[in-house]
């Protein structure tokens, strides 16, 4: 994020404790730009839902702001929420209404002039228009998820925020809906994302912000974040196995590992660190005269880090 | 104003009665000639008029009014109660609608419904019976008003309600009780003096009584007394629905 980006949503200190004394949000700040995709990462009942309800005017928060689009959500709520998209984490649809009605009740509650060309368009590009005359209880599940996000788009938000999209959805519907998002991005529709498919983060968000039992551990780039909290590691499969690390090797130690059979050996370290230590191990081998047959790196994934989080915060 | 907003839900749920029709329509009409043939037809025949009024025709106004009321009620907290059941009231939360307009939509949609079943029935009366309205003005006056108090009733109770069992309960317990003992089928005149005054507590009374005055110009109470009345339920539906919003009572979290 730099100084010349536009902050669209912007959240402080937000905390939420519900009637049952539960205490969903412990004071979150949030900045969110305008135009990126930000997936927030957490287990379940992080308050990733939480946070979404209170921006979208769901729920009340107990104490703290968010504004969007430089409107407070509370006092300009119909500035606010006419920006918005939402498409809930529950398949929360009308059974008897039929695709088309129900998408056109939703432009319409939203207080935009009927536009049945936007409509089709956007059945169209969720692959529903066929369907448009079905009554939506005739639907399987991942297509009234598909349903949901043309309600959340029948009112050409420019933010849109997709709770747990692809949740119970099959590999090919979610590839379709990362399509989707895709092409909203292009379209300049600011997207926020609750998974915890990791995988999913990866793929499509800029930024991710991981929040765990009501507080926002951390927000970043994706490949800062990955890098800076990413551990990469060498593999090195050895020409003949070695009985024990070589003695002249024994500033790595901690770093360096020897499989069980003695033909690997793996290097962890640091890639931001101003010495990887690389050079220096390579000709440590060299000099003991061990020969390496191949290498490999491994970069850490997103779940890697992202379990590391969670578990130091436990 | 988000006037398309209001629109939207009022014909979203004008269109779940088309969808119903049988339930929303045909039933009420259905019981409602069978109110007219054994208590006007058969039992009406044999009773002497009231205040110069056939029984029969005496009956015409109250049958409107429990119509009117249960239908009004649970029409109403139906159409509210059903998005919160399903989670579909999500997207109202968060539609740039103000709570006013919400209602409006809700409200505006059960309360034309109980119109349009009033019509009908008034319409299905004019087979069995000779009507005449005395003052036309005032009776749509008691009916819209009537509709509108008790769908703002229903509404309320729509929010408060926690599981179907509920929704059914105030109908049939409180507002069929009220109806059946607030003079729609006699005269609190017929009562002795005792029950009369009891009868003097029941709301229902003011409204049977006024709507009945605006057809025959016959009523238990002054007709300046049933306005007044209609206008205090008013105001104390109104009263609880701003209070609702206000504090988001089982509607927000």
């Amino acid at each position: 994020m730099t100084s010349q980006d536009q902050i669209l949503i912007s959240a402080k200190s937000v905390t939420k404790t519900y009637e049952d004394g539960f205490q969903a949000l412990k004071g979150v700040d949030l900045d969110i730009v305008d135009g990126e995709i930000i997936a927030l990462l957490g287990p379940n009942g992080a308050g990733k839902t939480t946070l979404i309800s209170i921006i979208c005017g769901i729920v009340n928060a107990s104490s703290g702001t968010v504004t969007v689009a430089g409107h407070d959500i509370v006092d300009d709520y119909r500035k606010t929420r006419s920006l918005i998209g939402l498409v809930p984490q529950e398949l929360t649809t009308d059974a008897f209404e039929s695709v088309w009605s129900t998408v056109s009740f939703s432009r319409g509650l939203f207080g935009k002039p009927a536009n049945p060309a936007h409509i089709e368009k956007v059945l169209k590009d969720l692959s529903l228009w066929d369907k448009k005359d079905n009554r939506i209880m005739q639907l399987s599940g991942g297509m009234k998820r598909r349903v949901l996000i043309a309600k959340a788009l029948a009112h050409e938000p420019r933010i849109l925020f997709l709770d747990e999209p692809t949740a119970g959805v099959d590999v090919e519907l979610r590839k379709d809906m990362w399509a989707v998002v895709e092409q909203l991005r292009a379209d300049g529709v600011t997207i926020i994302l609750t998974t915890h498919y990791i995988e999913e983060a990866e793929a499509i968000a800029d930024r991710i912000g991981v929040i765990n039992k009501g507080e926002i551990i951390v927000v970043e780039e994706k490949a800062a974040l990955m890098t800076k909290l990413g551990q990469k590691s060498l593999r090195l499969d050895l020409h003949a196995p070695l009985t024990r690390i070589p003695d002249n090797l024994s500033a790595f130690t901690g770093a360096l590992d020897l499989s069980e059979d003695g033909s690997v050996l793996t290097y962890s370290y640091d890639t931001s660190a101003e010495r990887t230590g690389i050079t220096r191990l390579l000709a440590g081998l060299a000099e003991a005269d061990v020969r390496v047959a191949d290498l490999s790196t491994h970069q850490s994934s997103l779940e890697d880090i992202f379990v590391d989080l969670v578990r130091e915060q436990a | 104003m988000n006037g398309r907003a209001i629109l939207a839900i009022y014909r979203y749920e004008m269109a779940r009665m088309w969808r119903t029709i049988g339930q929303s329509v045909v039933s009420p009409v259905l019981s409602t000639s069978l109110y007219f043939i054994v208590f006007g037809a058969a039992i009406g025949s044999q009773m002497q008029e009231i205040d110069g009024v056939s029984y029969g025709a005496f009956l015409v106004p109250g049958l409107v009014m429990l119509s009117l009321l249960t239908q009004s009620v649970s029409n109403a907290a139906f159409g509210i109660y059903f998005p919160k059941f399903t989670g579909t009231i999500y997207e109202v939360l968060s539609a740039p609608v103000s709570a006013f307009e919400i209602l409006c939509g809700y409200v505006g949609a059960a309360a034309t419904k109980s119109l349009i079943l009033g019509a009908i029935i008034l319409a299905t009366a004019t087979l069995f019976v000779d009507l005449q309205i005395a003052h036309p003005f005032w009776m749509l006056f008691f009916l819209v008003l009537t509709a509108v108090t008790f769908s703002l009733l229903g509404f309320i109770i729509g929010i408060w309600a926690d599981g179907f069992d509920q929704l059914q309960i105030v109908p049939l317990l409180v507002i069929t009780p009220l109806v059946f003992l607030g003079g729609s089928f006699y005269s609190i005149s017929m009562l002795p003096d005792f029950w009369q005054t009891v009868t003097l507590f029941n709301p229902v009374l003011y409204l049977v009584s006024g709507f009945r005055w605006s057809f025959y110009e016959i009523s238990d109470v002054s007709p300046m007394i049933s306005i007044l009345a209609i206008l205090v339920f008013l105001t104390v539906c109104c009263t609880i629905i701003w209070w609702i919003f206000k504090t988001g009572y089982r509607l927000k979290s």
